[in-house]
């Protein structure tokens, strides 16, 4: 059964290495759903997390493939685990003074942020996890995108364990 | 010590005890040259870069240390590429330096440059950009250090040349190799040796198939006892060839594409398959879905991505091959003789034992050509091969007897290997005899290394099986193609009799059957130079049995 599993992949902070990572992917034709890089409080060690969807044998070669790379130090699984994710997404969204008002109701619903106010346009700051963000996307939509981007998720087990 | 990079460079090669590199200079290296010019260590100076790679893997492949190559920058480093992919295909422990532009320089599009890290980057097991002369000394460690240990494969390491040229204040510290994302794997998990004891003790019909793993693990002794023990019969991959003696009553021979047939009726018949150290390689397995229908499966490999890339297994056993076996080995009890499996195992020996026709061009058979290989050298000898049938027949009609003496391009299938591992191979092992099964085609690839033999005084044998065809494509033409042979009609050739002559080499032809004998046992007469014996074979000869691609191991044609 195909599902998304949302992998925290811990790598060494280096040039190439998310080069490394997404040529791994490309080349065994496996899909990125959506990655986002950083670095860590150690600053030597960057976190990945990659969002890639596939049944369970092709999860346990994505990541015994990963494991393979050397720049590759440590992978967990976080679908089956109590995690928090976070996604952060920008929508400038059309906006006349008709309008307006409607769309701050819309975004105290979701409590989102209006970052920008332009003459017909406002940006719209929305983080939550991918149910929320593309919930709010939907609600916008019928007053028209002008301008979307979406940070994919990143994620993090709840509690002590790392 | 002052030192500068180059000189620390040799200080490490040195360190991992490499005695022979191969290599070709260029401007990006020429601080490695200069410092090559005082060193002890011997520089094989090859006639291409490709040839260079192909030699240093055949060093590693006949002596299991780590070969060593070096090319400048730019078109050195991608004229690499092709031996680099061989060697990463077939897992072998390599180390290839590469020149690069000055670090200045880097990104600039400068002269020669070419990002070498990024085109091996899905080729290599790993690979460095050196950037600073302080960091040569750790990252040639670890290089060496990834290139042997695990499941063995190539790295790059690209050397700027300032960080080549700049001296530093040097202290060589022989301080142990810790790389955070890499561990050597130890041991292996008791439970499940207990679980594949449990099948083997309990197995009717159990069949080694043993690949590539038991030869890189130096297992052979281990795999022999396991065989011994049970009375199981083996059947090795291309790769496994050499891993178990070919005369012995209990060897089944290759399976697979081009595998015996009692081999490939064992895997359908079995009820339990133990997998050793090899990767269910599409040319081993046909119809995946049809593959060993009635056996569990039991998977000793050291990586793994391996475990259950390509076939559910019932136990899966990650770990070095030669512990593992040892493992096993001691939990199994004797037994003393064999069963109606071996009977039955005999019958198809006798009924399909392989073998081959009579010319139907009045030509040498191929096929004879390598018994007679075999018969002279008493299977004692290094073989490599070209790739296409003269490889297939190789494997199928040399008797083999021991680990490291079968060279061939298995993964990648690279024509061109052949003779520039048999230049590596001859190096490493110069007591043996050294022979390039060739065809008329892929020799062609990389016959200016013959010019790398004549220099070193290189009595390594080329035997070119000329059939004036690219005969596996031209035989793949004839049976799935309505016979048409579309260009692979290679009849367009040089005279390589003179060729060889021109390159100072000794050439031979020979045309008649009954010259075999006589022209190979003249040819091992030679001790001090290569020598290239043309022999003429029957132009349309098949490599059989073979199983159609995708087909099932137990629909084969031809071999009957
Ligand atoms: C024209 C042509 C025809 C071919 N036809 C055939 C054919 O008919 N039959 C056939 O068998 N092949 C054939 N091949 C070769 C085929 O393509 C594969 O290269 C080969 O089958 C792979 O062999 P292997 O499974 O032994 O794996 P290898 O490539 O040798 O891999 C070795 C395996 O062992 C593991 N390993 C390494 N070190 C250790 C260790 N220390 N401990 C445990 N495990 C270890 C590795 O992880 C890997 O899984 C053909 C090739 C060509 C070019
Ligand atoms: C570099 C490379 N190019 C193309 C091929 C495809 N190929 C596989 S076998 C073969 C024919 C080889 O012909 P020859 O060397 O004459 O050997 P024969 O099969 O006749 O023994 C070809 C072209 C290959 N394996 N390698």
């Amino acid at each position: 059964m195909n599902k998304k599993h949302t992998l925290a992949v811990t790598v060494e902070n280096k040039p190439g290495v998310l080069t490394r990572v997404t040529t791994l992917f490309r080349r065994r034709g496996y899909n990125i759903e959506s990655l986002s890089v950083g670095e860590t409080e150690n600053p030597t060690i960057s976190r990945m997390t990659i969002v890639v969807a596939g049944d369970e044998k092709i999860i346990e070669q994505v990541t015994k493939q990963l494991y393979k790379l050397v720049d590759v130090i440590k992978i967990v699984d976080l679908t089956e685990e109590r995690s928090v994710e976070r996604e952060l997404i920008l929508i400038k969204v059309k906006a006349d003074n008709n309008v307006r008002a409607e769309i701050v109701q819309i975004v105290d619903i979701f409590r989102a942020r209006i970052v920008d106010i332009g003459r017909n346009s406002l940006i719209i700051e929305a983080t939550g996890d991918a149910g929320k963000i593309d919930a709010i996307e939907d609600s916008l939509k019928p007053f028209g995108i002008l301008e979307l981007v979406r940070t994919g998720k990143v994620a993090m087990i709840r509690g002590g364990r790392p | 010590m002052q030192l500068n990079g180059a000189q620390i460079l040799l200080h490490c090669l040195k360190e991992q005890q490499v005695d022979t590199v191969f290599g070709y200079p260029g401007g990006a290296v020429l601080p490695i040259y200069d410092a090559l010019y005082d060193s002890d260590i011997r520089h094989i100076l090859t006639r291409h870069e490709q040839g260079a790679a192909h030699a240093a893997d055949g060093y590693a492949r006949a002596t299991g240390k780590v070969g060593v190559c070096i090319a400048t920058s730019g078109p050195g480093a991608t004229n690499l590429v092709t031996g680099i992919a061989t060697a990463y295909m077939d897992s072998i422990p390599m180390v290839c330096f590469t020149g690069q532009v000055g670090t200045a320089l880097i990104g600039k599009d400068a002269f020669q440059e070419a990002d070498i890290t990024g085109i091996t980057l899905p080729i290599t097991k790993h690979n460095y950009l050196v950037e600073k002369t302080e960091d040569l000394y750790r990252t040639i460690k670890e290089a060496f250090y990834i290139a042997r240990t695990n499941r063995p494969g190539p790295v790059v390491v690209d050397l700027p040349k300032d960080v080549m040229e700049r001296k530093i204040e040097f202290e060589p510290c022989p301080q142990e190799v810790n790389i955070r994302g890499y561990r050597v794997l130890k041991g292996y998990n008791s439970g499940q040796v207990i679980a594949a004891v449990d099948l083997i003790n309990n197995a009717q019909k159990p069949v080694i198939y043993a690949g590539g793993g038991v030869i890189i693990s130096n297992a052979a002794a281990e795999l022999r006892e396991l065989s011994e023990l049970r009375k199981m019969p083996v059947t090795t991959t291309l790769m496994g060839i050499g891993s178990f003696p070919s005369n012995s009553y209990l060897s089944l021979g290759m399976l697979g594409m081009h595998g015996t047939r009692y081999a490939n009726y064992s895997i359908g018949e079995a009820d339990l398959i133990i997998a050793v150290g090899a990767r269910f390689d599409d040319r081993v397995t046909g119809r995946i879905d049809s593959f060993a229908p009635h056996a569990r499966i039991i998977h000793i490999d050291i990586d793994a991505a391996e475990i259950g890339k390509n076939v559910d297994i019932d136990v899966p056993i990650v770990g070095n091959v030669k512990e593992v076996l040892s493992a096993i080995n001691q939990r199994l009890s004797q037994v003393e003789e064999t069963s109606e499996w071996h009977e039955m195992i005999g019958r198809w020996k006798d009924e399909f034992s392989l073998r081959y026709g009579t010319s139907s061009d009045g030509r040498i058979m191929p096929q004879h050509i390598i018994e007679k290989i075999s018969d002279i050298t008493r299977g004692e000898a290094i073989i490599t091969t070209e790739v296409g049938q003269n490889q297939m027949w190789a494997a199928q009609y040399y008797k083999f007897k021991h680990p490291r003496t079968f060279l061939t391009s298995g993964g990648l299938g690279t024509m061109g290997y052949g003779l520039p591992a048999a230049i590596g191979a001859k190096l490493a092992r110069p007591d043996l005899p050294v022979i390039d099964i060739a065809g008329d085609g892929s020799i062609q690839m990389n016959i200016q290394e013959i010019g790398t033999a004549v220099q070193y005084k290189l009595p390594v044998i080329v035997c070119i099986l000329n059939n004036q065809f690219l005969g596996m494509v031209r035989q793949w033409q004839g049976l799935f193609y309505g016979g048409r042979y579309s260009y692979t009609d290679v009849s367009q050739q040089p005279d390589f009799v003179k060729l060889a002559e021109a390159y100072g080499a000794v050439g031979m032809r020979v045309t008649d059957t009954q010259e075999v004998d006589n022209a190979l046992n003249e040819a091992l007469q030679v001790t001090d130079r290569p020598v290239i014996m043309d022999f003429w074979v029957d132009r349309e000869a098949d490599v059989y049995p073979m199983v159609p691609p995708g087909g099932s191991l137990l629909n084969m044609l031809g071999g009957e």
